[in-house]
């Protein structure tokens, strides 16, 4: 994979506002690390004009529609209805043309191997963690924390339990699972253990939250971000954060897209980040 | 990577202020990184120039998040200049970009007259760099950029400061948020600069109205992107009447027929900024159309198109 046409496979909606589409991806098994993103172009014409980001949520392969034919490789992305260009994309249609870039950034580091596994999803963050669970159900205890407002945004966690992965769901209206913050249930379980590696992906209050938690715990924390960015490459520099010891005379900052998505906790100036929440249409 | 096969066919070649390049397109400061991000999704030695993101005497840091967002067929940015400074540059970037086969233009800006000429000196010493840009005109740092951009004594000291520092062919890039460009482009000439691009971001700004908020931190950025190309055609060719040195166009620019407007109108040379993003191979794809276009014109060499314009 790299910068390549190609074509839609599904886009179905999965609950209220959550689509999740499949894209034919010659070399996707192989090429895609969890954690990774691509950028998605809607349609080619200037509408809209940027590339959008998301999370890749898993690679596969599928029969081909033509008997003989051998199977089609593909990925799949989830994404919520929250902007202009997002709303574009669940009108596409199997068979339709887009584009991509990617696998892009770097994605999470696996851990200690045999030791407790927790991955915390809030909402649509959810993405990126379904494929370091099948990375890491082999040799670990994986559990999934899995947290959202209402029922509406608990997606796909049954897949997560086909792998093998125990889930734990709360939401903040008590809709589905237990009622209050998905950040509760992880205090909880690394208060009866904390011998354990956290991965993270969600809204920054929860990934503050989190961080918290585990840093009080002396917990490893990986987390992914979302950021708005334009290039996906590293050349705009819209998508930058605060790297530990950043300072206005010698500046670190890091790119989501490049030396991200996924940081270690330890990398970021966590007091210093910049709340761009309510801006970002896609997951990364 | 990438064949060359049939350029025999069509020179696309063009001259600048002795700056002699393969074809006349090269990328918008700021919208390519220092060259190597793009390594990977087009061959860097296909094209005329590469001109990196702006250097400041100084590492900056730049603006706070959010820095961008896509508007109509456009994008602001305010991204604030960051970036790695200008030692960081010769040491960790010049060392990839001296082993293409493409000439480097190093942009760069001050904030202070005093930087100004600083920075030239240190470019002045990188005997790989085959040209600077000097950056008069970023909308969005309070310091330097615009504040020589805008005024003609001002940008006429800048220029002078540089241009007592540096031997290379030196490109001065303009702001459009002035009443008259030309103005500027003529002071700009009269103090030694070799060449104009023209031009860099207009000033606009968005605003997210269920927040109530700006749609970037900063409040206004840089608009850039196809919306802007019509204003920057018409700026290209006000400046090419009104100053005898080259002008490089750049505005909007993301296929053949957009460059060809601006090589018509009387640009030596094109600028490729955010398409870039859109597509990393964007400038690939334009020189590829500007060769194919030459070849159903029955145009031999590329150089007659510029300033073909009939009115």
């Amino acid at each position: 994979m790299s910068n390549f046409k190609t074509r839609i496979l599904a886009n179905q909606e999965i609950s209220p506002g959550y689509w999740r589409m499949r894209i034919q991806a010659p070399g996707a098994v192989a090429d895609c690390r969890a954690g990774q993103f691509l950028m998605f172009r809607v349609q080619l014409s200037l509408l809209p004009l940027l590339r959008r980001p998301f999370g890749i949520f898993r690679t596969g392969f599928q029969p081909s529609d033509v008997d003989g034919l051998p199977p089609v490789e593909y990925l799949e992305i989830l994404y919520k209805v929250v902007g202009q260009g997002t709303a574009m994309m669940s009108e596409l249609h199997h068979g339709d043309r887009v584009e991509i870039l990617g696998p892009l950034g770097r994605g999470f580091d696996g851990g200690e191997p045999g030791r407790r596994k927790i991955l915390v999803g809030g909402g649509i963050g959810l993405v990126p963690l379904y494929m370091l669970a099948e990375q890491l159900v082999g040799g670990n205890e994986v559990r999934l924390l899995m947290g959202g407002r209402t029922r509406d945004d608990i997606i796909v966690v049954t897949e997560f339990e086909r792998l093998g992965v125990q889930t734990y769901v709360s939401t903040e209206d008590g809709s589905l699972g237990d009622r209050g913050l998905v950040t509760a249930v992880l205090q909880q379980q690394l208060d009866t253990d904390p011998d354990a590696d956290v991965f993270a992906c969600g809204p920054l209050p929860m990934l503050e939250a989190v961080h918290d938690i585990c840093r009080q715990r002396q917990v490893p924390l990986q987390v992914s971000l979302e950021a708005l960015m334009a290039c996906g490459v590293g050349a705009c520099l819209g998508c930058v954060v605060k790297g530990v010891g950043h300072s206005e005379t010698s500046p670190r900052f890091l790119c989501t897209c490049k030396e991200g998505p996924v940081f270690r906790a330890e990398q970021l100036a966590w007091d210093r980040l910049d709340r761009t929440e309510g801006t970002c249409e896609g997951c990364k | 990577m990438m064949s060359q096969q049939s350029t025999a066919k069509v020179s696309l070649a063009v001259e600048i202020a002795g700056l002699r390049m393969k074809n006349p397109v090269m990328p918008a400061s700021g919208t390519f990184g220092y060259g190597e991000e793009f390594a990977p999704y087009l061959d860097l030695n296909r094209l005329g120039a590469i001109v990196t993101k702006g250097l400041s005497l100084r590492p900056k840091a730049g603006n706070p998040t959010p820095r961008i967002c896509e508007t109509v067929s456009g994008m602001l940015n305010a991204i604030g200049l960051q970036n790695v400074g200008v030692d960081a540059f010769i040491e960790h970037k010049m060392p990839f970009l001296r082993e293409i086969n493409t000439p480097v233009i190093a942009n760069f800006f001050g904030n202070t007259l005093e930087e100004y000429g600083e920075v030239a000196r240190r470019l002045n010493d990188i005997p790989e760099l085959a040209a600077v840009e000097l950056n008069i005109s970023c909308p969005n740092v309070k310091q330097g950029g615009i504040v020589f951009g805008t005024d003609p004594q001002a940008a006429h000291q800048a220029v002078d400061v540089v241009r007592k520092n540096l031997d290379k062919p030196l490109i001065v890039k303009l702001t459009p948020n002035v009443t008259d460009i030309t103005v500027i482009a003529r002071a700009v000439a009269d103090a030694g600069a070799d060449a104009v691009s023209c031009i860099n971001t207009l000033t606009g700004m968005s605003i997210d109205v269920r927040r109530r908020k700006p749609r970037i931190a900063n409040r206004t950025g840089g608009l850039s992107g196809p919306a802007i190309r019509p204003i920057a055609v018409r700026m290209v060719h006000q400046v090419v009447q009104a100053v005898d040195i080259p002008v490089i166009g750049v505005g909007g620019i993301s296929s053949a027929e957009d460059a060809l407007e601006f090589l018509i109108a009387g640009a030596q040379a094109v600028q490729v900024g955010t398409a870039n993003f859109v597509d990393p191979d964007a400038m690939q794809q334009v020189i590829d159309g500007l060769e194919r276009f030459c070849i159903e014109e029955r145009i031999a060499d590329i150089r007659e198109l510029i300033g073909s314009l009939e009115v």
